[in-house]
């Protein structure tokens, strides 16, 4: 299992086309035992098939992959296994209902006398959990009783049962709380300690700062750079990545002439998740609404959109007190509200790039307000989305091109008010920038957002003012471009009622 | 650039079954050499086309019907004891064959969205409780007659400038498909296919989904009641006529490409399954073939055709004869990152 010998894994000029068209050229890399690679790079730049390519699933068109000196040809995920490369999936294999043990063992469950050794299965779990350092996981527990962040963690040991010493992990944070990711940074330091070769692939700039001892970027299937992680800076890796200077990160912030009238106040609204809320949001203007997960951030999105709606004070709608009990009101009453699960509520997958774009049309605005000027093409150009055709289903688009069309299904019954939940999560760098601009665009052309976002960087550069949420209700509000301490105190309840 | 037909996924393979099934019947029924062989199939297809359209409306949603078939018999009888060989009836009893039927697919409706209970076991009581309601109301044996004026829409035909004698049951079903495709194409019938595809996405977008619904099982019913006026004049009063005809309208709406589950699928291609069906009982029968293989070959005909669409784009990739050219496009990735 644990081995003194550092291993090693190279790849050398791995190149892969599907369906004749390139998705990596050339690409090297190299792993070594006790260190974090980090690979960066846009959505469709060949990360997920890179990794996919050291884990068997795929073969290469050409190139060599090399473990510890020696040439291998995977011609499955079962080869590379032997090889002691494992992969961390982002959706979790794991069955809820069968235990730890059953889990790390599913397939290769030890056998004594014809039947399944449960002792020994929960033995041999309990000392790989032991080796590293978490104790807290029961091997006989369920895997449903478990939180997201120690399915992780059943995921890794099930890879270090098989003798893993080199693991590829995609996205690992994508599906954890905040409180989460610092255990999985523990976890990936212990694994590095421990001589495993990690092989880290993200979008997130901090973490792979954090984390990383090299990073790999690959731009359009080719390799841009590999260098120390101490040697680069983010400026650095956002140039490698997108192929040119973003320079300014976030567009301008609004100016005092910029703001018109109010266009969404809440006046000590709450309901079972939130209370004590006193907002407003005008005309031209970008609120951000911090707080960690569960401070009730989503929930006031959700409240004001009538999904749950408040149940105590009012809420007013450009001057008029209104009651929004389901989001067709709010729709009608020119509200948009863009959620953080854009596969799970903002789209429907299967149908087109036009039926997603004219749904809100057709589905809330019947006759009255149906008849919206702006047509569905140059909507389409406006937002900038990139498919085959408006009716290509949008579940073959890339998650940028996913979100700008749900931003164009709202685009297109024009409201006064938007709600943004999470606007850039799993989109590129480039997107990210598209869709920023967009929001500031809208701003200035008299929409009101309220903008949340657990990336507190954008939610800086991006707010002309920051509520903070703490525990369902307002911890304080910030001014443009207050630092992510400020904000972060007051999102963990430091500064409350902490008087002098 | 070269004009393509836009079909919904599996729409096409449907088409090109309907129309191998046709050039077989014309090579192997002498019958089916000339226009009128194919004018008598449509008229005997046109109740089971009729109900998958219905069917289509609740499958394309979410939901299943299995009501239909049960509610076809109750129509027939109920229409049979009212009119009793009296004329001048069948004028005041197909409106209320009609409204039974929308009745019944409203009832369907307001249990599934509001008591949340899942559409196949909300039909499939309503199913039990038709039967049932029947065989008690008639003892096992329907009583009283069908009118002629009643029969007509079934059996006789309407004199059609430039085509002749064309059945009633072929003109009120190129109506009702007509209405359908126009109804598919607007904002309520493609918000009720994205109902079937993401409920939750419909209702943050200020759909009302349950109506949509509701809608969906209410046309269904109404349509069903059609078809039982059309079977009713075709076939006659019988407490037998809508055996099975639930389970033959899926089938139909799966061979037309339908997803299974709702949320892709074009109504043209399930009423184009149905007559598929049709064909293929009448091809079978021409070859020889018993016809207690009827629900046999059903049966193969739902897991090949679910089957098919489950394996996806791999396996088709692989059956297709001309590899699409696919250079100046940019690769179809899957959705998620990187």
């Amino acid at each position: 299992m644990t081995t003194g010998t550092t291993t090693s894994v190279r790849l050398t000029g791995i190149t892969k086309s599907f369906l004749g068209v390139p998705v990596l050229h050339g690409v090297d890399l190299e792993l070594r035992g006790g260190e974090v690679h980090a690979v960066m790079g846009e959505n469709g730049a060949g990360k997920s098939t890179l990794l996919k390519v050291l884990a068997g699933v795929h073969k290469p068109d050409s190139g060599s992959i090399e473990v510890d000196g020696g040439e291998v040809s995977f011609a499955s995920p079962t080869d590379a296994q032997r090889a002691g490369i494992a992969i961390i999936h982002q959706e979790f294999t794991l069955l809820p209902h069968r235990s730890v043990a059953e889990n790390v063992y599913l397939g290769r469950e030890p056998v004594r006398r014809m039947q399944v050794d449960r002792r020994r299965m929960i033995a041999d779990t309990r000392e790989l959990l032991d080796w590293l350092g978490e104790e807290g996981i029961d091997p006989a527990d369920p895997v449903s009783a478990l939180s997201v962040a120690q399915r992780q963690v059943v995921e890794i040991v099930k890879a270090l049962s098989t003798d893993a010493r080199v693991l590829g992990m995609d996205e690992p944070t994508a599906a954890l709380a905040d409180h989460e990711v610092e255990l999985l940074y523990d976890l990936v330091r212990r694994l590095r300690e421990r001589g495993i070769a990690i092989l880290y692939v993200s979008h997130r700039m901090r973490e792979v700062f954090d984390l990383s001892d090299r990073i790999t970027v690959l731009k359009d299937g080719q390799l841009v750079t590999c260098a120390p992680t101490s040697e680069l800076t983010s400026e650095d890796l956002v140039r490698h990545m997108v192929g040119r200077d973003l320079g300014e990160y976030y567009p301008d912030r609004a100016t005092p002439d910029d703001l018109g009238p109010v266009r969404l106040a809440l006046r000590g609204a709450g309901n079972a998740r939130v209370r004590d809320l006193n907002l407003e949001v005008r005309a031209g203007e970008i609120v951000g609404l911090a707080g960690l997960q569960g401070s009730g951030r989503s929930a006031v999105a959700r409240a004001v959109f009538g999904v749950e709606p408040f149940t105590r004070g009012a809420m007013e709608v450009d001057g008029s007190a209104r009651r929004v009990t389901r989001p067709r009101t709010a729709v009608r009453l020119g509200i948009a509200l863009v959620t953080e699960d854009r596969k799970g509520d903002g789209l429907a997958l299967r149908q087109s790039v036009r039926d997603n774009t004219l749904l809100v049309r057709r589905a809330a605005l019947r006759g009255a307000r149906s008849r919206v000027k702006s047509d569905l093409s140059a909507l389409l150009d406006k937002v900038n989305v990139v498919a085959r055709s408006e009716h290509q289903e949008v579940r073959f688009l890339s998650g940028g091109n996913q979100q700008k069309v749900v931003l164009a299904k709202w685009l297109a019954v024009e409201p006064t008010v938007l709600l943004i939940d999470e606007p850039t999560r799993g989109i590129d760098v480039g997107a990210k920038r598209a869709v920023h601009e967009m929001l500031r665009d809208l701003a200035r052309r008299g929409v009101a957002v309220l903008m949340i976002s657990s990336e507190l960087p954008e939610l800086i550069g991006m707010s002309d003012r920051i509520l903070v949420m703490h525990d369902g209700a307002p911890a304080g509000e910030l001014p443009a471009g207050a630092s992510e301490g400020a904000v972060m105190a007051l999102a963990t309840g430091h500064g409350i009622g902490e008087v002098a | 650039m070269t004009w393509r037909p836009r079909l919904a996924e599996g729409t096409a393979p449907a088409l090109v079954f309907l129309l191998l099934l046709l050039i077989g019947l014309a090579i192997v029924g002498p019958a089916y050499s000339e226009p009128a062989g194919y004018l008598a199939l449509l008229k005997r297809a046109a109740p089971l086309m009729i109900l998958a359209i219905g069917q289509y409306l609740v499958i394309v949603s979410g939901g299943f019907d299995l009501s239909v078939g049960a509610l076809v018999t109750a129509g027939v009888v109920i229409a049979a004891r009212l009119i009793d060989g009296d004329e001048s009836a069948a004028a005041w009893v197909i409106p209320l064959v009609l409204g039974f039927g929308l009745l019944v697919g409203l009832v369907n409706g307001l249990i599934t969205t509001k008591l949340l209970v899942p559409s196949f076991i909300v039909t499939l009581g309503m199913l039990l409780v038709l039967d049932g309601a029947t065989f008690l109301w008639t003892g096992g044996a329907p009583r009283g007659a069908l009118s002629e004026g009643f029969r007509m829409f079934g059996r006789g035909a309407a004199e059609v400038p430039l085509l002749g004698a064309v059945p009633w049951s072929v003109l009120i079903l190129l109506a009702i498909l007509v209405a359908a495709v126009l109804f598919m194409r607007g904002g309520t019938g493609r918000a009720l296919v994205a109902v079937g595809d993401n409920e939750a996405t419909v209702r943050l977008s200020g759909g009302q989904v349950d109506r949509l619904r509701l809608l969906a099982f209410a046309l269904s019913g109404l349509l069903a009641a059609v078809a039982a006026i059309l079977l009713g004049g075709f076939a006659g009063v019988s407490a037998q006529v809508g055996n099975g005809l639930e389970f033959r309208a899926i089938t139909a709406v799966v061979l037309g490409g339908v997803l299974l589950g709702g949320g892709r699928g074009s109504v043209v291609a399930a009423a184009a399954g149905a007559l598929s069906l049709e064909s293929l009982f009448t091809l079978l029968n021409l070859l020889g073939v018993s016809g207690a293989l009827k629900s046999a070959v059903q049966g193969v005909i739902i897991i090949v055709a679910v089957a098919y669409a489950s394996l996806g784009g791999g396996v088709r990739q692989r059956l297709r004869l001309w590899p699409k050219q696919r250079n100046h496009v940019r690769p179809a990735q899957p959705a998620s990152s990187s």
